[in-house]
């Protein structure tokens, strides 16, 4: 299954946010969009996953565009976890994660109990959160909420996985989990993933292609060790970073200063 | 706050939480008897239960036989079908909205009433039977002008309170305004604004079960739907859910049932408002617990102060909106605190 954007154009509120915009997300690959706050990150994942349909030009899965498909059998293909989800406070992990399975059922037909069961059984263990399935969401962390959000999306069983900034407000730890639960997705089950990421590091440790956007277009593309170069922070970030090689004798990217203007 | 992150889940959670609510559902499910009994009972003269009994079963013609037929129970069965609406109607508009404040009138369903009920009772008496189909089509009329005053590349809820906030505040002005110029006859007038059920009888029973019936019908399957509204316009739509259907198609159903109540009882406020937060608190923000609560509770909850209005200070009658106020803001803040 291949998601494929074709010369995206996006205003919002009169405003230019993307400006032609062609891409194609590789199957079976995590693939991280990064760029400066603003650059059209969220705006293109959300474009991608059919939540905004106000734009010009094509966004197609293996072909076929999305505009024209229902909407149901969209949320069976490819699931959304947007940033600062929230539920009422009560609902329990288990029941957040059964909300997954909507795409599934249908007014007067009767569900499939055993399907829902079992994909929510699956997402619940591929996530850690069998022993907090009846918790209320207000009483998780923000990890543990966070995986119960991802929990929900993994329930919709889709193939192709869209995360905008999954680890944001989260500590040092939980990011981790959360990037490891999508790389085991990802290898295990082959599920390709596309994630909005801040953190350069991340998108080099867990990501096989990466998107750099910047001013409404891709600035650069391609495999993350190649791409996200002491350069080209500096060019798009305008930050001047250090590299290094860490224990695992990956690269590493440390932001030291701005770069000057006068520069 | 550590001690409960660290509680281990128990297996039986779930069973228990699900057994709890189907409990709670079987107590609300039994107000509404008790108050209906309750209210056939109580009155400017009493009627015992088993003269109720003997009169139903189509026994013995008691002398409070027509008493019973003719007044009390049409009377009694309109409180529960209005209390039902209202509840429906505010239980499905906070959903919505995405408001806790959301509730019958922010559609403009009190004011679109409210305006035309008082112009034909004040300016036009003679057409007294206009009543209620008149506020009947100012309710949904209002509930129309609102929603495409609202309407911009879709609905966002705030757009719809806001605009909801400036129609009613414009009808108002009409209301007021109709309540200075006939100030001789405003009594009909206030008595109506405040919602009440005196003289109510099988036509009315008449007009109010279809709509009842209906909206039960449209909304209880889509519980479901709401659930996944309660997410949020960016979840609900990466889960395959018509947002913008569903929410007008869900807003028509809140307008057609809160319009059909407050056209026949006049501008019950509170039921709408406060009853879906009291069957919230106690059962929880699911809906598919939380729709047949409100349904159950607001039914009883209208009979039981209905009941109280007609007895408490008899031979004076109160509007039944005074006492539901009177007595159910208390209660709701008490269960509020006891939430905090």
């Amino acid at each position: 299954m291949i998601l494929s954007v074709d010369s995206l154009c996006v205003h919002i509120g009169g405003r230019e946010i993307l400006h032609n915009l062609s891409l194609t997300f590789p199957e079976g690959r995590r693939t991280a969009v990064i760029g400066p706050n603003g650059a059209g990150k969220s705006t293109l994942l959300r474009s991608a996953a059919g939540l905004c349909t106000e734009y010009d030009g094509r966004i197609a899965l293996n072909g076929q565009d999305i505009r024209c498909m229902d909407r149901q059998q969209l949320a069976r293909l490819l699931a959304i976890l947007p940033q600062g989800a929230a539920a009422p406070a009560d609902t329990t992990v288990r029941e957040l994660v059964d909300y997954g399975r909507f795409p599934y059922r249908h007014w007067f037909r009767r569900a499939d109990g055993k399907a829902d069961r079992e994909a929510v059984e699956w997402a619940l263990s591929v996530t850690h959160l069998e022993s907090l399935q009846n918790r209320q969401v207000q009483t998780l962390s923000g990890g543990e909420r966070q995986r119960a959000f991802l929990a929900m999306a993994l329930a919709q069983k889709p193939k192709i996985l869209l995360l905008d900034e999954p680890t944001t407000y989260l500590d040092i730890a939980h990011q981790l989990e959360v990037m490891q639960i999508v790389t085991d997705i990802n290898k295990n089950y082959h599920m390709t993933i596309i994630m909005v990421l801040h953190d350069i590091n991340h998108a080099l440790q867990y990501s096989d292609e990466v998107a750099v956007l910047k001013d409404k277009r891709i600035w650069a593309q391609g495999r993350p060790g190649e791409v996200l170069t002491a350069d080209l922070l500096a060019d798009v970030f305008r930050v001047q970073a250090d590299v290094f090689t860490n224990r695992l004798g990956a690269k590493v990217l440390c932001p030291v200063a701005l770069v000057h203007p006068a520069h | 706050m550590s001690g409960m992150l660290k509680r281990p889940a128990a297996k039986s959670e779930i069973p228990r939480r699900t057994g709890r609510r189907i409990l709670l559902l079987i107590f609300f499910g039994v107000l509404p008897g008790a108050a209906g009994i309750l209210s056939m009972m109580k009155g400017s003269v009493s009627i015992p239960l088993s003269e109720i009994w003997s009169v139903f079963r189509g026994g013995s013609a008691g002398v409070h036989e027509q008493i019973l037929w003719n007044i009390r129970l049409p009377r009694t069965i309109v409180a529960a079908l209005t209390g039902a609406d209202l509840a429906l109607s505010g239980a499905i508009l906070q959903a919505i909205m995405k408001n806790p404040l959301a509730d019958p009138h922010i559609i403009g369903v009190s004011s679109g009433a409210g305006l035309m009920g008082i112009l034909i009772m004040l300016a036009f008496p003679q057409f007294g039977w206009l009543i209620t189909p008149a506020a009947f089509l100012g309710a949904m009329g209002a509930a129309v002008l609102i929603y495409l005053l609202a309407w911009k590349n879709g609905i966002q809820p705030v757009r719809i309170i806001l605009a909801g906030v400036a129609v009613s505040a414009f009808f108002g002005a009409g209301i007021s305004a109709l309540l200075i110029f006939y100030s001789d006859r405003v009594h009909n007038a206030l008595m109506w604004m405040v919602g009440g059920l005196s003289a109510r009888s099988w036509p009315h029973v008449d007009l109010l079960w279809p709509y009842t019936l209906a909206g039960l019908l449209l909304a209880l399957p889509a519980a479901r739907h709401l659930n996944v509204l309660q997410l949020g316009d960016e979840l609900a739509r990466g889960l395959g859910l018509h947002v913008e259907r569903t929410r007008l198609f869900l807003t028509a159903v809140a307008a057609l049932l809160a319009a059909s109540a407050v056209s026949v009882v006049g501008l019950l406020g509170f039921v709408g408002l406060i009853v879906p937060h009291i069957a919230r608190l106690m059962i929880g923000s699911d809906y598919r617990f939380l729709l047949p609560s409100s349904v159950l509770l607001g039914a009883a909850v209208v009979m039981f102060s209905d009941t109280f209005a007609r007895t408490a200070f008899a031979p004076v009658e109160l509007p039944v909106g005074i006492i539901m106020a009177a007595l159910g803001a208390p209660f709701f803040l008490f269960l509020l605190r006891r939430e905090l």
